[in-house]
């Protein structure tokens, strides 16, 4: 379990609870355990609810937060991954493929950060390089020959800083799976479950609903490169983080986001199947919504929403 | 270094007294090869280094002079948007940087609208100021884009961006990160109406605005040298700890990568871009042969053009061009010093047929 300092109190509320536990079972200390479980309780909403963006930030990256492999565990059947760019590599930081959520085929693809050291080092810890990219068009593009619509699921620090990276074309990618994004002629849902990094995240997120889960973040850059370019020393990450506004509160008012998906009391990480019933609750409305619509007057509302981005009301 | 300026000053004050702003330093050292360069040369030599060939930064106006014909073009009026949508403020307000870089700049963001031709071709440009925060783009520069776009779809012209730019505006959070998608919807309007997308890329092209509309041209143009990437040099290093290899995100690394279809020499921008607007516009020039460079030649197609019916006007209008079009060339002429490798002087005669669209 990985410990967030603001948790501190309810975390060491719960150890105490754990001890009484263990020492009998009591009439007295039964009563005595529940008293305390609703002072936990009180006390994880009560901190959850104040969350500066800096905590935010925290709890967005937190390594227990449900990943798209667990979300694709829990919401779609048949999942079947596709691999490969079709030109170079397969990019284990962004796996797809098809699947079938809800009763219909889609296809579900979206940035896995891993869930231990060896996952972690797997999945790039998320950072897809441009064959995720490339692979995330084709994959959109298979979608819209077959009429599918498309689940996206952002969780990324940001697009992988490499050599390689740059030499095989980066920005192009990035570039070229935003424009794919603008391009298909069927529903597309993006949402963001931890960090939505930057171009690496637009990338897939160029949709006509884009959700936000309750303390995900979305951001231009990190607030600590933020703050060691505009503060010149990342020791200004907090204040960054506030200026910044990437709550998904923040992204709601502006009008950059559809949609703020509630978590759990104390965080998706503390009930990862009830977080993913919440997003894929949600997921469902959007897509039965969306298939209603033509095609082009689809594609022709996801325009205009991008276009208006930061116009004068 | 001072020696030189301050020996040389004095006399030529009056060479340089109609300008407004007398640069403090008369002599430029070039950045690449530290040879000394007097500024009025440099000024005439589009700010490339007579010694090495260095590009260095230009002003957006005299940018966008460079590029349209004749350096005449009309500049289009972009909507105002929401200032400072956050109320930013890092170690300075963001409104403060943004009053500074008005005042600077004259401008009122990082972008400039033109309209005109290039060979006789309609062509709309954005250009970013990079004097301007750097160039970031953000919510007013997306509307630049999207600006351009519009009225290149109108005028059924070209649109041509010429990113100078370090990619978003962090001051404007995730409507700077927005920018990547609605620019690129302004460029598919373009692409939709079947019109030319050509982008230009100038030193610097990275993060938000390389990967957005400055990669997905039909055509990709960089000036030599420049720098075109993703992610910072800084970044990159610290995250793999290793030496950048040489010539890493230039122009010619990423033409070499299959990225860049063309570096052109800042004096060739015209002519290349005429060219290729030509053949993309004007389709079906069957009626004039392409005339090469050699004299022979040229004769031949001259006479072919004479005797062929109803050929008089269009054989007028292209000689007042080829009048234009060596002028120019003799102006560029008097500005390079190696005249041996002067690329316009060995450039075909003009092939933008008369006829305009
Ligand atoms: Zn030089």
């Amino acid at each position: 379990m990985n410990k967030l300092d603001f948790e501190k109190p309810v975390l060491e509320l719960e150890a105490k609870i754990a001890e009484l536990r263990k020492i009998g079972n009591g009439v007295d200390i039964a009563g005595e355990i529940t008293r305390m479980e609703s002072k936990a309780d009180r006390l994880r909403k009560q901190i959850y609810s104040r969350l500066t963006p800096q905590q935010k930030v925290l709890v967005a990256r937190h390594a227990d937060r449900p990943r798209f492999c667990d979300y694709v565990q829990h919401m779609i059947e048949d999942f079947t991954p596709l691999a490969g760019d079709r030109n170079f590599a397969e990019d284990h930081a962004l796996p797809g493929g098809l699947g079938r959520f809800r009763g219909r085929s889609c296809v579900i693809l979206g940035q896995e950060k891993g869930s231990d050291t060896a996952s972690r080092v797997k999945h790039n810890f998320g950072m897809a390089r441009p064959e995720g990219y490339r692979k995330a068009q084709r994959l959109m593009r298979m979608a819209e020959h077959f009429s599918l619509p498309v689940v996206t699921l952002v969780d990324t620090a940001g697009a992988y800083p490499g050599v390689g990276a740059e030499e095989r074309g980066q920005a192009e990618a990035i570039a070229k799976s935003i424009e794919t994004c603008l391009q298909i002629k069927t529903p597309l849902v993006s949402v963001v479950i931890g960090e939505g990094g930057s171009g690496g995240a637009i990338a897939i997120a160029a949709a006509d609903r884009v959700f936000m889960l309750e303390h995900a973040i979305y951001s231009v850059i990190s607030p600590e490169g933020c703050a060691s370019i505009l503060w010149r020393s990342g020791a200004h990450a907090e204040e960054a983080a506030a200026a910044q506004k990437l709550t998904a509160q923040d992204l709601y008012a502006l009008g950059i986001i559809d949609r703020i998906i509630a978590e759990p009391s104390g965080g998706a990480h503390r009930d990862k199947k009830a977080t993913i019933k919440n997003v894929a609750t949600q997921i469902e409305r959007a897509l039965d919504e969306l298939s209603r619509q033509d095609g082009g007057a689809l594609l022709q509302k996801r325009h205009q929403k991008f276009l208006n981005m930061g116009r004068a009301a | 270094m001072n020696w030189l300026t301050n020996f040389i000053r004095p006399k030529i004050r009056s060479l340089v007294e109609h300008q407004k702003d007398v640069p403090e330093n008369l002599w430029t050292k070039c950045p690449a090869c530290e040879g000394m360069l007097f500024q009025r040369d440099l000024t005439e030599n589009l700010n490339v280094c007579s010694h090495c060939g260095h590009h260095m930064k230009i002003g957006v106006t005299d940018r966008l002079a460079l590029l349209f014909d004749g350096g005449r073009y009309e500049t289009l009026s972009v909507p105002k948007v929401p200032h400072d949508p956050l109320k930013f403020k890092d170690r300075k307000k963001y409104a403060d940087r943004l009053k500074e870089a008005r005042a600077k700049t004259g401008r009122e963001d990082a972008i400039i609208v033109g309209k005109g031709t290039i060979g006789g071709a309609p062509v709309v440009i954005a250009a970013f100021d990079f004097a301007f925060m750097g160039g970031s783009m953000g919510t007013a520069v997306g509307e630049g884009v999207v600006t351009a776009a519009e009225s290149a779809v109108k005028e059924g012209a070209a649109l041509i961006v010429v990113p100078a730019s370090g990619g978003a505006r962090m001051q404007e959070g995730a409507l700077s990160l927005m920018q990547m998608p609605r620019t690129i919807v302004a460029v598919e309007m373009v692409k939709a109406a079947r019109l030319p997308y050509i982008v230009l890329l100038t030193d610097p092209t990275t993060g938000g605005v390389s990967a957005s509309f400055a990669m997905i041209g039909d055509i990709h143009i960089a000036e030599p040298g420049c720098m075109i990437g993703f992610a910072g040099k800084r970044v990159i290093q610290e995250t793999i700890r290793e030496e950048l290899p040489e010539g890493f995100q230039t122009a010619e690394y990423c033409r070499d990568h299959g990225m860049i279809d063309i570096v052109a020499h800042r004096k060739q921008l015209h002519e290349t871009l005429a060219r290729i607007l030509g053949l993309l516009f004007d389709k079906k020039k069957t009626t004039e042969k392409v005339t090469p460079a050699s004299g022979a030649s040229v004769q031949n197609g001259r006479s072919k053009n004479g005797n062929g019916k109803g050929a008089s006007s269009a054989t007028k209008a292209r000689a007042q061009k080829n009048v234009r079009m060596k002028a120019r060339v003799r102006k560029a002429k008097m500005t390079i010093k190696s005249a041996a490798n002067d690329p316009a002087s060995a450039a075909p005669k003009p092939r933008k047929s008369s006829t305009k669209r």
